[in-house]
Parts: C-alpha cells; sequence; structure tokens
C-alpha cells in the first residue's frame, strides 16, 4: 500500500481555499487546514460589536469552511510576528495598507514550519493567477514559492495546469490531470466547482481577506501612526480602529465616537486606559479620547460629544469627564454648531 | 482532571485560539471550563470542537458572561 500524503491547506474562509482543500481530499490526501490571525482579519469582531449585526448568526467562516470540508483546523495567533510585515513589507503594499504580497509569503512560511513540524508533505493554498491584483499574479506565484522557502513543496490546485509541475505533481502523490489551471477575475468557474462539490451559502469576501485593504480602515491606521509619531500599534488600537467615528481635530489628540449602542459597549470596556466622556443631560454617545490632549481640548471634545448626542440642538449641554484615576468632574458647553466640524478632522 | 481558562474581554476567534492551545496540553477526557464575554463563541467554540473531535457538555450563560465546559477527545 503506498503511504497516504499529508498537506497543510491555507484556509481563509474564502471559497478558494475551501475548494482548493476538496480537490486534494479528492485524491485521498489527508489535508488539515492552518489558518492565521494577523488582528486584522474581517472575520468576528465588528460581528460581535455592532449591535445591528448581533440579530445574525455569525459563524468564522475558517471553521466552518473546516467543517464542510472535515478536516481539522488549527488557527495561529501571529499577531505580534506579523508586526513587521506590515511595518516592513519587502515588497510594498497594495492599493492600501494591504501588504499582500508580504503576508502571502510570510503565512506559507509559517505552514512550512507547521507541516516540518508535523510530518506533512506539502502545502497547499487557493491562490488563482490574476485573482488579486497585488500578491496573485502569474511573476508573484514564484515569488512566494520561493521567499517562502516552499518552493516545490507549494501547490495551488485552482491554478495548478497553468504553473509549471511541483514535487506532489512529479512524484506522483496527486494527479495533474485532476487539477485546474483557473486564471482571471472571472468567479464562475470556481462557483461552477463548489457547486459540483455541493458548496452553498459559501463566503465570498469583496475586497481581500483583511482590514487593510479597506481605504478608510487604513486611513486611520496611517492617522494613527501620523498622531504618535511612531509606528507601534497594540491589538487594542486595531481594534478601536473598527469601531466608531474618528475625529482629530488637532494632530495631538483625536475622538472616538460610538455610533450606537453595541459600539457604546464595546468602548466602554476601554475605559480604565482612556480618557472619555459622555453627556448626561441628554441621551449621547460614549466618547474616548486617544493622545495628550490638554483641558481646552477637552472643553472642544465635550462640545463635539454634544454635538453628537440628542442635545445638539439645545442651548447647553452637560458632559461628565473621567480622566483614568481621578474623580469625574462635569462642564457645560454649547454643543458644537455644523459648521464649526471641520470636514478635514473626519478622519 | 479539570482546567480552566479566562477568556473575558477578548474577542473572536482569541478565545478559540486560547483554547486551542491549552487543550493541546491536556489529556483525552480531561475538561476545560472556558470563560467568554464574546457572545461569538457559542457559535465559534463548538464548531471548533466538532472539527477537531472535542465535545462541548455545557453551555452557560449569566450576566453577560458565556461559559463552555469541554471534554477533550482523542488527539
Ligand atoms: S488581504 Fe490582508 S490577509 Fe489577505 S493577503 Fe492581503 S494583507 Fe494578507
Amino acid at each position: 500500500m503506498t503511504q497516504q500524503r499529508k498537506a497543510v491547506a491555507l484556509i481563509s474562509g474564502g471559497l478558494d481555499s475551501l475548494l482548493a482543500a476538496k480537490v486534494m481530499l479528492e485524491q485521498g490526501i489527508h489535508v488539515e487546514g492552518i489558518n492565521f490571525f494577523t488582528g486584522f482579519c474581517v472575520e468576528g469582531h465588528t460581528h460581535a460589536i455592532r449591535k445591528k449585526d448581533k440579530a445574525k448568526p455569525k459563524r468564522n467562516n475558517a471553521l466552518w469552511s473546516a467543517e464542510q470540508l472535515g478536516i481539522k483546523l488549527h488557527i495561529i495567533d501571529i499577531v505580534e510576528e506579523y508586526k513587521d510585515v506590515l511595518l516592513n513589507p519587502k515588497h510594498g503594499y497594495g492599493a492600501n495598507m494591504n501588504p499582500c504580497l508580504d503576508c502571502k509569503i510570510f503565512m506559507v512560511q509559517k505552514a512550512l514550519e507547521w507541516a516540518e513540524k508535523k510530518g506533512f508533505d506539502f502545502i497547499i493554498t487557493g491562490e488563482v493567477i490574476g485573482q488579486r491584483p497585488m500578491s496573485q499574479r502569474k511573476d508573484t506565484m514564484p515569488v512566494v514559492a520561493r521567499e517562502s522557502g516552499a518552493q516545490e513543496r507549494l501547490l495551488r490546485p485552482l491554478c495548478a495546469k497553468n504553473l509549471s509541475p511541483t514535487l506532489p505533481e512529479r512524484e506522483g502523490w496527486v494527479s495533474r490531470d485532476s487539477l485546474y489551471g483557473f486564471s482571471g477575475r472571472n468567479r464562475k468557474p470556481q462557483m461552477a466547482l463548489a457547486a459540483e462539490f455541493g458548496f452553498e451559502e459559501y463566503a465570498s469576501p469583496a475586497g481581500g481577506c483583511c482590514f487593510l485593504t479597506d481605504e478608510a480602515y487604513s486611513r486611520k491606521l496611517v492617522d494613527l501612526w501620523q498622531g504618535r509619531g511612531n509606528r507601534e500599534y497594540e491589538m487594542d488600537d486595531i481594534m478601536l480602529l473598527k469601531v466608531g467615528r474618528h475625529i482629530r481635530p488637532a494632530p495631538h489628540f483625536k475622538l472616538i465616537v460610538s455610533r450606537e449602542e453595541g459600539e457604546n459597549n464595546f468602548l466602554m470596556g476601554y475605559k480604565k486606559q482612556f480618557i472619555h466622556m459622555y453627556t448626561t443631560s441628554h441621551p449621547g454617545p460614549m466618547v474616548l479620547v486617544d493622545g495628550e490632549p490638554a483641558e481646552s481640548d477637552l472643553l472642544l471634545a465635550a462640545r463635539i460629544a454634544a454635538r453628537y448626542s440628542k442635545g445638539k440642538m439645545a442651548e447647553r449641554v452637560t458632559v461628565e469627564i473621567h480622566k483614568p484615576g481621578e474623580e469625574p468632574y462635569s462642564v457645560e458647553v454649547e454643543p458644537l454648531g455644523p459648521t464649526e466640524l471641520k470636514d478635514k478632522w473626519m478622519i | 482532571m479539570k482546567y480552566e481558562l479566562d477568556a473575558r474581554r477578548l474577542l473572536c476567534p482569541m478565545p478559540v485560539i486560547r483554547t486551542q492551545n491549552r487543550v493541546e496540553e491536556l489529556a483525552p477526557g480531561d475538561t476545560l471550563e472556558v470563560v467568554c464575554t464574546d457572545p461569538g463563541v457559542v457559535n465559534d467554540i463548538p464548531a471548533w470542537c466538532r472539527i477537531n473531535g472535542h465535545r462541548v457538555l455545557e453551555t452557560r450563560e449569566a450576566s453577560g458572561e458565556i461559559t463552555l465546559l469541554i471534554e477533550v477527545g482523542e488527539a
């Protein structure tokens, strides 16, 4: 009996990685999934935060994919190591702050380390040539294979026929004839294959797998770095950028204003770490202040908080200000007028 | 053996990752009680358990905290 070969599949939660893994299972390969958490992943968080999304059943698409496939899934926390990928991408950024090519190389490299430790023979991804402008091009495919160190042990079942044969194909572990030659942005072949395999309700993320492909998110990230004068970030920073309205009236401080109850509750969780304020004379949002505001800045912040409260038309609004470790105090302010709230403050 | 894990204030998928890493150190038959605050765990931890051959024996929700009792399966 021939030895059953083992492959580790990068599972993002999207359709392509689901199909790639399925194609391998169909060929009798033992497949286990690996999913990387960078902190910027679209999965989970925001759904948990925003109240309107709470009604919808939320699922983690990577776990869902693994369950559809009947394979194990290992989720790896790469938040710390990913910082270097994001801050110093050798191959630069895509349209926004997404370092997709370096990210892919890094993930394949981590998957390779994992595979070597666990005695797996090769790595598969759901990449398709021409699917994504930055990381999935004919000329970048070999770059990922080479720079990750995976070389010939990296197989892309969905577009393998457009690439040179890899080790699993040459050794006959998988049959090249049963692999695919998808290319380009057309999703029809994948959808047809999904139907053939009987997959329904799969996730189809529009831009990419993470917030870094999002323009508004990238803008807030760059603003955070500029505001602080350095590019360090922690998990809390990444999370807070996903929540609320971000308003920077001056370089040295910004406000995060909740937009609804779910965000309100989420921001409440940070009240021990941040200066925060809310209106007490009228219902209004929770406001966190990040940076180093002077007392006069806090008065401006209070006027902005009042502007987003139900008292925005009132003459005076009372705002309670809390500084970590100090007694809270109240101020009475006039809500900021519509023309006083400058567009350029909005991040 | 019975073990506990505090995954409060963590957002998904972090509670799942912490659970996974902890379960890896335990033996079949051990139980792990995980306390969380992100409501997403009600779906994610059971899904993770089903996939990886572990069992959720009990799920409790009280005052914003969700507690899951997991029995570690065969590796
Ligand atoms: S979209 Fe994000 S997670 Fe996906 S390859 Fe690009 S940088 Fe990496």
